[in-house]
This record gives structure tokens, sequence and C-alpha cells, in this order.
């Protein structure tokens, strides 16, 4: 059933009429949308949230918006080193990532409540053993997803669907994994459904099947060995800016080209790097999030997508249709409807990027650009701090390191906090974060509060 | 099909309740798929149910193996050390005239394919097991 509701336009974002209180929109301060030379309108800049046709599946037009959007914020955010070798345990480092983020905000383990995690080949430890070491008195909400990259942005959904439903108030979230000296997901051998159809041939790892689409995209959309080089570069600038990235050092199109390959069309360089380290970040109510030492970066936004064809499994390349889109193609509707604003108004953008193709496919999946023009919108230098919607500003998965997507949620976080420093967006005020790069994935818009 | 006998590297198939017909009949130089008893798609892998119309009466039938080349990878650097000594090798989606896509080792060894490139099913035989591979038609 449609919203009955008028929709109306307040400081350029759509949103229902006040009289249903959803404070959601209210607290975003812009006054007019940012259009950059390069960010011409796509077919979401001119889509009302009611022009949805009818009987689509979307959580948010049939029931109006999610009780959580606008409700719940990120707090604080805490990592450990990434390293190498940590030469400590999985749930020393969750541990402790868990107890940064705590600290960073103001709270205390035992008003923490909930707990979410996500893991892949049971590389990482329950959220029943961080709450043991953390001597939490009792979680009322506690959830492991047995996923890899496309989780991070769900996972924040469900800790802030668990604090807008009341079961929880304090969530922590948290990834953890030696992924460097542990268990390697980028090598590790998996049981699954169609893993006897990719071993046997020599077809064994997550950049090979990666690299399935990568080249179909370089088809389609006519994408170069050039496009990739630009995303890999402009992250190398802004991991300079970061202490905690493991690549740091500049990269120029043609030392990209130098490098050797792994799969093509994916050279070392186009490929995340493995660590060891945990990342986490705290979820709460905006409400008490406003009195918390950091400004609230407020969960506005929120999809999940399972495409068709998304599979038998994490790694099962037989039923999706089309190699040249992703899961962020399939859920970017319902992203932007779920917090009225347009890929135009989003101030900076951290897209999943185990691979730098990936880049491209979200920045297109999502509408910041048009089909086959990302390359052309990275190597123009909109991507870049200064440009128009500067993406990855951490350096991203390919430089600060392959937390599976937990530290991208948490660079967005600290951007809409005001706190990247050196490689902090002016005035950034909305931040876009993806997750996942094959069938299924997730994504989350943040902004700040009113 | 005529299966080849070639000097490459292999993993053992883990056939499973599904998949065993589609491993049998390749062991025997044939390819065989699923086929929707209501809408008549074709799928592979073999699965209990149809993946585009949900019903669940699902017939075995031959398949040419012919089909295009979807889109491939050229894996320079073996993740997995028992293909070690074949790299560079080339894995190719091929979408096949019966309509699912299939994957398979690329057997020819002059050069990357191009996308549309026409190839047949060459089923190859490494220390007793029998995997799919593709050649250009």
């Amino acid at each position: 059933m449609s919203d009955p509701r008028p929709i109306v336009r307040t400081y350029g974002l759509l949103r229902r009429d006040p009289i249903c209180l959803d404070d959601a929109l209210v607290g975003i301060r812009r006054a007019a949308p940012r259009v950059g030379v390069s960010r011409l309108p796509t077919e979401y800049d001119s889509k009302l949230v009611s022009s949805r046709a009818p009987g689509m599946n979307s959580l948010h037009t049939k029931r109006g918006r999610a009780n959580f959007l606008g409700r719940t914020a990120i707090v604080g955010v805490g990592f450990t080193p990434f390293t190498r070798a940590s030469g400590e345990s999985v749930l020393a480092l969750a541990t402790r990532a868990t107890r940064e983020a705590l600290e960073d905000c103001g709270l205390a383990p035992g008003e923490v409540d909930g707990l979410v995690s996500y893991s892949l080949f049971s590389d990482s430890v329950p959220c029943q053993a961080v709450a043991t070491a953390l001597a939490i008195p009792e979680l009322t909400y506690a959830l492991d997803l047995n996923m890899g990259g496309q989780a991070p942005a769900f996972a924040v959904t469900n800790a802030a669907m668990a604090v807008a439903s009341g079961l929880a108030d304090v969530v922590v979230v948290f990834r953890a994994l030696n992924g460097r000296s542990g268990i390697r997901v980028g090598s590790q051998s998996f049981a699954a459904p169609t893993a006897q159809y990719r071993y046997p041939i020599g077809f064994t790892a997550y950049a090979q099947y990666m690299a399935l689409w990568a080249r179909r995209f370089m088809i389609e959309t006519g994408a170069t060995a050039d496009d990739f080089a630009a995303v890999v570069s402009r992250q190398r600038e802004h991991a300079a800016r970061n202490e905690r990235a493991i690549r740091r050092t500049p990269l120029s199109i043609a030392e990209h080209h130098n490098a050797p390959w792994v799969v093509e069309p994916y050279r070392t360089v186009d490929c995340t790097i493995e660590v060891d380290g945990a990342c986490a970040v705290v979820v709460t109510s905006t409400e008490r999030a406003r009195s918390l030492p950091h400004p609230p970066a407020v969960i506005q936004g929120a999809a999940w997508a399972t495409g068709f064809g998304s599979g038998l499994d994490i790694a099962d390349p037989h039923f999706w249709p089309d190699y040249s889109t992703n899961c962020q193609t399939v859920l970017a509707d319902r992203l932007w409807e779920s917090c009225g604003l347009t890929p135009r108004q989003i101030d900076v953008a951290q897209i999943y990027d185990c691979f730098s193709s990936t880049v491209l496919f979200g920045l297109e999946g999502l509408g910041f650009v048009g089909r086959g023009e990302s390359g052309a919108f990275v190597r123009a230098g909109e991507t870049a701090l200064g440009g128009s919607l500067p993406v990855n500003t951490s350096g991203g998965l390919l430089c600060e390191g392959y937390l599976h997507g937990m530290n991208l949620v948490a660079e967005g976080a600290l951007q809409i906090q005001g706190r990247c420093e050196e490689r902090q967006v002016a005035g950034a005020e909305s931040c876009a974060i993806t997750s996942g790069g094959l069938g299924d994935g997730s994504a989350l818009i943040l902004t700040a509060d009113g | 099909m005529k299966i080849e006998n070639l000097q490459l590297r292999a993993l053992p198939p883990t056939p499973d309740a599904d998949s065993t017909p589609f491993w049998e009949a390749l062991a025997d130089g044939r390819l065989q798929l699923t086929r929707c008893g209501s809408c008549g798609t074709a799928s592979f892998p073999p699965i209990p149910s149809c993946p585009r119309c949900a019903a669940d009466t699902v017939v075995p039938v031959e398949a040419s193996g012919s089909g295009r080349v979807y889109s491939w990878a050229t894996i320079h650097i073996a993740l997995d050390p028992t293909f070690a000594d074949d790299v560079p090798y080339t894995i190719v989606a091929v979408d096949l005239e019966d309509g699912p896509r299939m994957l398979g080792r690329l057997l020819d060894r002059d050069g990357p394919p191009a996308a549309g490139l026409a190839v047949r099913l060459v089923p190859y035989r490494v220390d007793g097991n029998v995997l799919p591979g593709f050649r250009a038609d």
C-alpha cells in the first residue's frame, strides 16, 4: 500500500510531511545539492520517491520508512593496528577493537547489551567470546553472520534494527581476523555446493572469480586497464594521509601497468592486501548519541540485496546473468528511497574495493555516474580528495587493508564526524558505504545530525 | 565427445547427490544438464528445482556442449600450489547454446579468447578424473 502522505521538498531533500515525525531526514543541514561538473544528473536525480512502480518489492515504500533509519547512529569507532603478523589471537584483536570503540565514545563494556559480527571460513570468534572477555553482564542481542565482505553495512543495519526495536541499547559491530598470518581468504579452499566445479579445473581463489566479472565489465562498458590503474592511484594518494594504511607509497599509471599479473585483468596492485587486525563501531540511538563525545553519524539509509541468480554459494558464478553489474545495482533504488537522498547529494563514498574494478561497479551501480562513465570519472580526479565525490578516503581495502569492509564503515563514520584530519572531506555531511562486490551485498547512508 | 588425456594438474571433483549424474555422464563423454519439466529451462549446475520458474520437477537432458565465451580469467599466480606448473592458464565462462553458463579450462594455449568466441566442450582426463574443458570450435 502506498503511503498517502504528501511528499514535501525541504532543504533540497525529499521527505514525507513532517506530521509523520520522521526525524530521519530532519537532521540534514544541506541547503542545496552540490552539482559537480562531472556529476551530471543520473536517473535517480529525476526520480521521486513516489514514482516507483506499484507492487515492486521495497520495504521502504510498501510499509513506510524502516523505523531504525534516522533514529540510530554510529557513535564511536575502534581499531587495532593492521599488520602482516599480529602475534595475537583473533579474540585479543576483537576484544581490543571493541574496547577501543567503546572508549572512543565514552561508554563502558558494562553498558553494551548487543554484539554483531561476521566471519568467513571460521576465521573469527563469536560474539559470546567477546562478551565473555569483556565481562559484559548480559547480551540481549547477538548475531554472528557467516558472511564475508557483503556483511558490514548489513551488520550495522542489524545493530540499528536491534536498537530501534528496543532489543538492545548499545550494540558493537566488530570484525576481527588474522587474515594474513592465519586463515587467508584469498587462497583458502572451502566446502561449498559449487566448489566441485571450480577447484578441480584450477579455479580456486576469490581473485580469479572476480576477474571473470572484471573482464566482462571491460567488454560491456569499454573500461580499460587505465581505469583500474586510476582507481588504485587515487587510493594510494589517500592512504598516504592515513597512518593505519599498509600501502602508502604513490603509484603511477605506468607503475600499475608494470606490476605482475595475478589473474588477468588483475595485477598485484589491483588486489586488496590481506592483514591481521580488527575494527569495531558502536551503534546506539540518535537521541543517546547526542549526549556522547562525538557528533553522531546518523544511519539514514540502508539496503541489502541478494540479486536474482546470486548462486548456490558465495563463489558461485553460474546463475548471475550479467557479470558487469553486481548487488549494488540491484539495491540502488531501495537505498536511495530509504534515505530520500540522491547520488548528487552525497559528499563522500566508501565503496567496497576488494579489487580495483569493484569501485567502478559501485560508482555505476549506485548511479553516481552513468553506465560506462566510471573510469573517466576516476581518471578526471572526481574521486580524489578535493574532487566532487572523494571515494575510499582511507585508501580503502586496496591500501588500508582487507578487514572485509568493516574499516570502510568506520571511515565513513569518521568522515561524518569530521575526524579524518589530513584526509577529511571538508563539510562532509553525507556518506555512502557499500559492502560486497558480487551478487549479494549491502549499503548504508550515513549523515550528520541536525 | 572424445575425452582427451592431458598432462595438466587437477583436483578430484567432489560430487553430491544432485551432481553425481553430471559427473558420471562427463566421464562417459557426455554433457548432461537438468531441464525444467514445466518451463523447459535447462540448468547448470544441476539443482533440484528450476531457478527460473521454481517448478520442482527437473529431468535430465543431454546437451551439445557448444557455446560462446562470455568471460575469462587468465591465471598467472597459482593461489593453490597444485596448479603451479600449469600457469599461465585460462578459465572460460561459456554460455552454452542449450542455455546455462558453464566453467571450464580453456585447452587451447594460443593466447586469450575473445568474447563471443565459439567453443565446444572437450572433457579431459587427469589422473582418472574427467573434467570440463573447452576448445575453439
